[in-house]
């Protein structure tokens, strides 16, 4: 047995308040932490999208509340043009860092990647706890941006230089506000570098006896190349935005070059290249989908496979799949950039691997598509959304066929059509994939069952919500319409507006869906009836702990034995169709 | 019971969803109305190649859309809530599916990617020919100014310094040193001669900017620092919305200028009147 046993002795169990609930070193406390900052973040996000929406159809109309929020970007409610950019750049960046990052991979990550391989916590605990609160500072600092002079950055997620990096004269929110987005998105890169480092150390060194590398559950795969893909992407936004910092408050010129005339104001910088800022923010950019989307594959898969009650057709292509995309992740963020006037050539060499991602994710869903025969395939709310995820994997990744050729991108480049892409392929998808994880870990991670005919309402309304909300885009982005405009003023946007209303009515009413969700999660948290210690039947580890939630060591003191492969269903065993990983019994034919 | 009514409910839905999503893509139009939602038509000699590709593309990737989700559908409803079934595995096993997905998606990516090339190679590959016209474009918060030569066929040089809008000095020209400045014709509006070659030389005052003319299949961003340019020949006398696609500030949603295409006769009139 292994370092599992030399890690043990460093911390017992917290007694007081703040060491066990807040400056915690358990994984599980951590990952709860990481999923309420998630819930915290989705929620804010969510209602900048709400306001956004409304804005865009309406222009002129105050929308309640709103005024509250700034008095300067929603004079009586109505938002200004500057006032909808930087609610769009705040939206992006929390849904992206705070949402897509934390949720599927810290928060689920956290709590279960120890639990999986037999851990009793993480590699280093400190470091984790580490991680969660420079993560919490990165969020304060972002939200502060709201409440400075002239509110948050206007330029996009994206905060493309110079813009983002002339200061002020480049337009309201870029003073004070999009400094501080630089000193968040770099606050939040150390933590997600430490994040990252602790996960792979953990699941390289920390697996208990018989858990070798071929038997850890797909998720916990996901979880470990995920981290890999972070730790090279991080790194490299990490130094960019400090530099984008620099050439804001230092005087430097990295991004700035020479003979600008902002505002009047010719810029003193000189030397700088705006192409470098794109390329080291798509070198993380496009790995970052991944990083997003890679832990929803592996919690999809896994529930999958539990509520099929047989293994996938492979779980070796599986990983192999997910290792190749996040191989080849990191040689396609020039597609992003097209058009931004690099050399023409190398857009065809961005093309290519980003044609041939296409390949693993084609696998993938015929593994999904092709276990689901002749499965008994138990309908909840949780398999729901797996198969929703499958259903919006499939929608959001063929459109990503459009963008990854150079020819086409002339037309659909910075249209709607990007837009729906992405928010199907990174945002709903991976979305998808933590709520089906909440309905199946809830029991593990409370005690209790979540309410399922509410699970059940949130997945068709969302699930006809979300198509509702982002098909539409696809067809406005090859009728031409362009993203990130505050108004429809264009002779040829103005007649597209009805196609916009009809988006907002779904994004209100797929929101409020949402409300369904939130009453269940605390009303099932204090509620819900007792679960019993596996009520799925499922073969992991972290159905083996001795209670639910886990005792803080995870394991009560005992070190698991691991016997089988992950998925042992569709077995006769003891137990029923299924086999535990820690069961010594060996499996009898398949009834 | 109710596990099983799950499945059907789910997929119904899901068929259902995939066949709506195709209305609009196959009538290119909004569900009845007369909301147009297809490219407008093409003006330009590239461009029917950037269409081809895309009717392709949107044919193969719109029947793996919706076998995906047909395939999705028919599963769930068969095997949705079904208990105690005799477990079988799909017939030929992951191997199968490999070898299919790495046959049909690589050829189809192979083939897209190899022959999908043709119009970024026009527009990109080959440099304007030496007689195309002219035209420099200059994008800044949140404007387009277009300049052409004039009569001594030669631009005179930009000076950012002496930018001043309120004398309609766009450019930073300066004429009182600058001979080749002096008869430089600035306009608001791209206005070009019908199936003439023009070369669009783009110049960013600011920050970055794109240039963007749906009818003519025409993007490219402006990029502060950088020379960049275009080519392309319209074919379509008439008028068109040039808007900016790089985020660029407040202003961008209105940050928009015509392009303006004219017969070879007109454009020579409007050229003269210009510069008197």
């Amino acid at each position: 047995m292994s370092e599992a046993s030399a890690h043990a002795a460093h911390h017992t169990a917290p007694t007081g308040f703040i060491r066990k609930y807040v400056f915690s070193l358990d994984h599980k406390i951590i990952g709860l932490q990481y999923y309420a900052l998630g819930l915290v973040a989705v929620v804010t996000g969510m209602v900048l999208s709400w306001i956004m929406r409304i804005h865009l159809v309406w222009p002129n109309s105050p929308i309640p509340l709103v005024q509250w929020l700034s008095k300067v970007g929603a004079p009586g409610g109505v938002v200004t043009p500057e006032y909808y950019l930087s609610l769009m750049t705040m939206h992006g960046t929390l849904m992206v860092f705070f949402v897509l990052t934390n949720a599927p991979f810290a928060a689920f990550g956290n709590y279960f990647l120890p639990i999986q391989i037999g851990a009793e916590d993480m590699a280093f605990p400190r470091f984790n706890m580490m991680s969660f609160w420079t993560t919490f500072v990165a969020f304060c600092i972002l939200i502060s941006a709201f409440f400075v002079g002239d509110g948050p950055p206007l330029a996009g997620w994206t905060a493309y230089a110079p813009l983002s990096a002339v200061g002020k004269d480049s337009g309201p929110g870029e003073g004070l506000g999009q400094t501080l987005w630089g000193l968040s998105i770099f606050v939040f890169c150390i933590a997600s570098l430490l994040g990252s480092l602790n996960f792979i150390a953990t699941t390289l060194d920390l697996r208990t006896k018989g858990m070798t590398l071929a038997r850890m559950p797909i998720c916990t795969w996901a979880w470990f190349i995920t981290s890999c893909i972070s730790l090279l992407a991080f790194a490299v936004l990490l130094p960019a935005c400090l530099l984008l910092v620099l050439d804001r408050v230092g005087g430097t010129s990295f991004f700035i070059p020479s003979g600008l005339n902002v505002s009047d104001h010719l810029q003193p910088h000189q030397g700088g290249s705006p192409l470098l800022w794109q390329h080291l923010f798509w070198f993380f950019g496009h790995p970052e989908v991944y990083i997003a989307i890679v832990p929803a594959m592996g919690i999809v898969s896994h529930i999958l496979i539990n509520n099929m009650r047989k293994p996938l057709l492979s779980h070796k292509v599986i990983v192999y799949c997910m290792m190749a995309i996040g191989f080849l992740s990191y040689m396609v963020w020039g597609h992003h950039m097209f058009l931004s006037g690099m050399n023409p050539f190398s857009a065809l060499v961005f093309s290519f691997p980003t044609l041939m991602i296409t390949i693993p994710a084609t696998i993938m869903t015929l593994i999904w598509l092709g276990s689901l025969y002749g499965s008994n395939l138990r309908i909840n709310a949780a398999s729901l959304f797996c198969l929703g995820f499958i259903s919006m994997f499939v929608a959001g990744g063929v459109s990503g066929f459009f963008l990854a050729q150079p020819t086409i991108d002339i037309y659909l480049h910075a249209t709607y059509f990007v837009v729906g892409h992405f928010h199907m392929v990174m945002g709903v998808a991976a979305i998808f994939g933590v709520f089906a994880g909440t309905y199946f870990w809830f029991p593990k991670m409370t005690g209790r069952m979540m309410n399922e005919t509410l699970g059940r309402w949130h997945f068709w309304l969302s699930f006809i919500g979300t198509y509702a909300i982002f098909m539409p885009f696809h067809y406005l982005g090859l009728a031409g319409n362009v993203r990130r405009y505050s108004a429809f003023t264009d002779d040829f946007l103005v007649p597209l507006v009805p196609v916009h209303k009809f988006i907002t009515y779904a994004a209100l009413f797929t929101g409020a869906a949402q409300l369904i969700f939130l009453f269940n999660l605390i009303y099932s948290r204090f509620k819900g009836p007792a679960a019993t210690a596996n009520p799925w039947e499922c073969t992991s580890l972290e159905w083996s702990t001795p209670s639910s939630p886990p005792p803080f060591d995870n394991f009560g003191g005992v070190h698991p034995v691991v016997y089988h492969d992950p998925y042992q269903y569709g077995v006769k065993s003891s137990t029923g169709d299924y086999l535990m990983q820690t069961s010594p019994e060996r499996a009898g034919e398949t009834p | 019971m109710r596990g099983n009514m799950g499945g059907k409910i789910f997929a119904v839905l899901v068929i259902v969803i995939a066949l709506a999503s195709a209305v609009p893509i196959v009538t290119h139009t909004w569900f009845g109305s007369n909301i147009s939602l297809a490219p407008p038509e093409d003006i330009s000699t590239h461009g029917s190649e950037i269409d081809k590709q895309l009717d392709e593309t949107m044919l193969e990737a719109g029947l793996s859309f919706l076998a995906a989700q047909l395939v999705l559908g028919v599963f769930v409803w068969q095997f949705g809530g079904r208990k105690d079934g005799v477990l079988k595995n799909f017939p030929g096993g992951a191997k199968y599916l490999v070898v299919a997905a790495l046959l049909l998606v690589g050829a189809e990516a192979v083939a897209l990617g190899a022959l999908g090339t043709k119009a970024w190679g026009s527009v990109y590959f080959q440099p304007a020919s030496a007689d195309a016209l002219q035209v420099q474009a200059q994008a800044g918060q949140f404007a387009f100014y277009f300049r052409y030569a004039g009569p001594d066929g030669k631009f005179g040089g930009i000076h950012p310094e002496k930018i001043d809008e309120g004398n309609s000095n766009f450019f930073g020209l300066d004429p009182e040193n600058d001979i080749p400045a002096r008869d430089d014709i600035t306009s608001g509006e791209l206005v070009i001669p019908v199936n003439k070659e023009i070369h669009l030389m783009m110049h960013a005052k600011d920050v970055g900017h794109s240039f963007y003319v749906r009818e003519l299949r025409i993007q490219q961003d402006f990029v502060p620092g950088l020379d960049l340019s275009v080519h392309f020949t319209a074919t379509k006398v008439g008028k068109y919305e040039i808007v900016c696609t790089q985020l660029c500030g407040l202003g961008h949603y209105n940050m928009k200028a015509y392009l303006n295409v004219m017969s070879q006769d007109d454009f020579d009139k409007w050229l003269k009147a210009q510069s008197q």
